[in-house]
């Protein structure tokens, strides 16, 4: 009581600050301290192995990351494009399969049937397969009229397989939506196609975008996967070039092209999957 | 308070029903609302109340029976409901804005897309529909950063921008801390005064004493008893009508 009384109350708040602080000093140089441990001493095992001489010559050979380097950047560049195009369809195609699958009305029962077989179907063959069965399978057709070049049929697989995938993004979004948020559109007056477009819809997807943005992210690296039928893409380039030269170093410059693009778009995707950006 | 006398009829209800699943809700209700006129629904959760708008207002399906607006079947399956709904004005107990947009784009969406205003001219009215219902200055906020009453406000001003021939208003004071009551009924009492249509869902006897000019008991799907406030609430004829007002007077709602 004394000891409170002694106190004005402004030194109260300065000791408990103080303390604050310290608990916060010593917190970061715990985690300082545990990251050297850790991280060092995983790269000192690695590089006391056995065999690290021979595998720091055959993955990061620096004279042959110097040389591969642009060349595979050329084919990374094929793998951009890609991935933004199939991702642009992808986009409106799920959207505009998703609005299909929870459409009501005995009219569009046909469509959401098709809706439903086409998701189950593509999100349930492998990625890999589909980008094998849609690159040899279309051209053996021989039918006049239907793309042969292998990055549009690649193109096609990766769009085929990831529209599946983000139809179920979207449906889950659309669903979240209060049924009450349906009635007061329609008790203003519109109707529901308008009540899907400017209520349910701009909620839903705002809903979504954190999941959205994380299937940008496999798109991404699953565009590699056309390489299986030939395009030149960064993969495909580093495994020639690995097979010219025995040097796996190739195949790291591959894997460092597209970390620089799914990183930052990792952390896009954590921003707006926060706190904040979850709500709204 | 029936400040404009009662005029031609407005809505008629003819013995509706609905089930939902093996649960009748209503189970043949008559009802004549007048122009001007002021309906209270009263009764205890679950009488019915609410179903009975959403009927009235085309969200839910009717299982037998007729309802008529201005003198046409709305409940005919050859009506198209948005045209009704675009004459009728509802109101929610959970006010169920749009929390992605402003309050003025709340209250000027059904101008806009379902009676086709121009952006500036709905903009115009529901600036002046915001500032009739005390909301001036909040066109821009979202209904999160709103007290309960400012966004049933905003509710009832949404309702109300698309010149309803009759509002629809179920239990709009129910979701609300009890501060915030009046501001919502000043708001309803205003309507009325101005010669609204209304049919009002609502606990607040005190409320339909004021402002309804006839008030009708809805116990199980039926209308047990209906007449002018003082009677219904006063000395009302059927013992279960007594018995609702017991429990409203014990829990110090009448």
């Amino acid at each position: 009581m004394s000891e409170l009384a002694a106190n004005p109350a402004g030194s109260r708040r300065l000791e408990r600050e103080a303390a604050k602080r310290r608990r916060h000093r010593r917190g970061q140089a715990i985690a300082a301290l545990s990251s050297i441990v850790v991280i060092g001493g995983l790269i000192t095992w690695i590089l006391t192995s056995p065999g690290w001489p021979e595998v720091r010559e055959l993955f990061f050979n620096w004279g042959v990351f110097e040389e591969s380097f642009p060349e595979v950047l050329e084919g990374f560049w094929l793998d951009v494009k890609t991935f933004m195009i199939v991702e642009a369809v992808v986009l409106v195609a799920a959207l505009a399969l998703a609005v299909l699958r929870t459409s009501r009305g005995p009219a569009f029962f046909p469509l959401r049937l098709l809706t439903t077989v086409y998701v189950d179907l593509f999100r349930g063959i492998p990625t890999v397969l589909l980008v094998y069965l849609v690159g040899f399978g279309i051209p053996a057709l021989r039918l006049s009229g239907l793309p042969t070049d292998p990055v549009v049929l690649g193109g096609i697989a990766l769009g085929l397989s990831y529209s599946a995938y983000v139809t179920e993004v979207y449906r889950a979004g659309i669903r979240s939506v209060h049924r009450s948020q349906r009635d007061a559109a329609l008790a203003v007056g519109l109707t529901e196609a308008q009540a899907m477009r400017h209520v349910i819809l701009p909620q839903a997807i705002r809903r979504v975008i954190a999941p959205l943005l994380n299937d940008f992210v496999a798109l991404q690296k699953d565009v590699a996967l056309i390489s299986i039928i030939g395009p030149q893409e960064a993969f495909r380039i580093a495994q020639i070039i690995q097979g010219e030269t025995f040097n796996y170093t190739p195949l790291i410059a591959a894997a460092l092209l597209y970390l620089a693009v799914t990183v930052p778009l990792a952390r896009v995707v954590e921003r707006m999957g926060g706190p904040e950006g979850a709500v709204r | 308070m029936s400040a404009i006398a009662p005029g031609d009829l407005v809505l008629e209800v003819r013995g509706v029903t609905k089930a939902f699943g093996e649960r009748e809700v209503l189970r043949g209700i008559d009802l004549t609302i007048h122009e001007h006129e002021a309906v209270a629904l009263i009764g205890a959760s679950g009488s019915g109340k609410s179903t009975l708008l959403r009927c009235i207002d085309l969200l839910e399906e009717i299982d037998d029976g007729d309802v008529f607006l201005d003198g046409e079947v709305i409940t005919d399956p050859a009506v198209a409901p948005v045209e009704v709904r675009r004459r009728l004005g509802l109101v929610f107990q959970a006010y169920n804005l749009f929390p992605h947009m402003t309050a003025l784009e709340n209250v000027i969406l059904g101008e806009r897309r379902a009676h086709g205003a121009s952006r500036a001219e709905a903009e115009e009215r529901g600036r002046a529909l915001l500032a009739r219902f005390g909301l001036a200055g909040r066109e821009g906020d979202r209904p999160d950063n709103l007290s309960g009453g400012q966004q049933q406000r905003i509710a009832i001003a949404r309702a109300f921008a698309g010149r309803p021939r009759a509002l629809l208003l179920d239990e709009v004071t129910s979701a609300l801390d009890p501060e915030l009551v009046g501001e919502v009924l000043a708001a309803v009492r205003d309507l009325k005064r101005e010669g609204m249509t209304m049919v009002i869902a609502t606990h607040e006897m005190s409320f339909a004493r004021e402002v309804a000019d006839q008030v009708a008991f809805l116990h199980e799907g039926r209308i047990l008893e209906q007449g002018p406030p003082t009677q219904v609430l006063e000395s009302p004829r059927q013992n279960e009508t007594r018995r609702f007002l017991g429990r409203l007077l014990e829990a110090g709602r009448a």
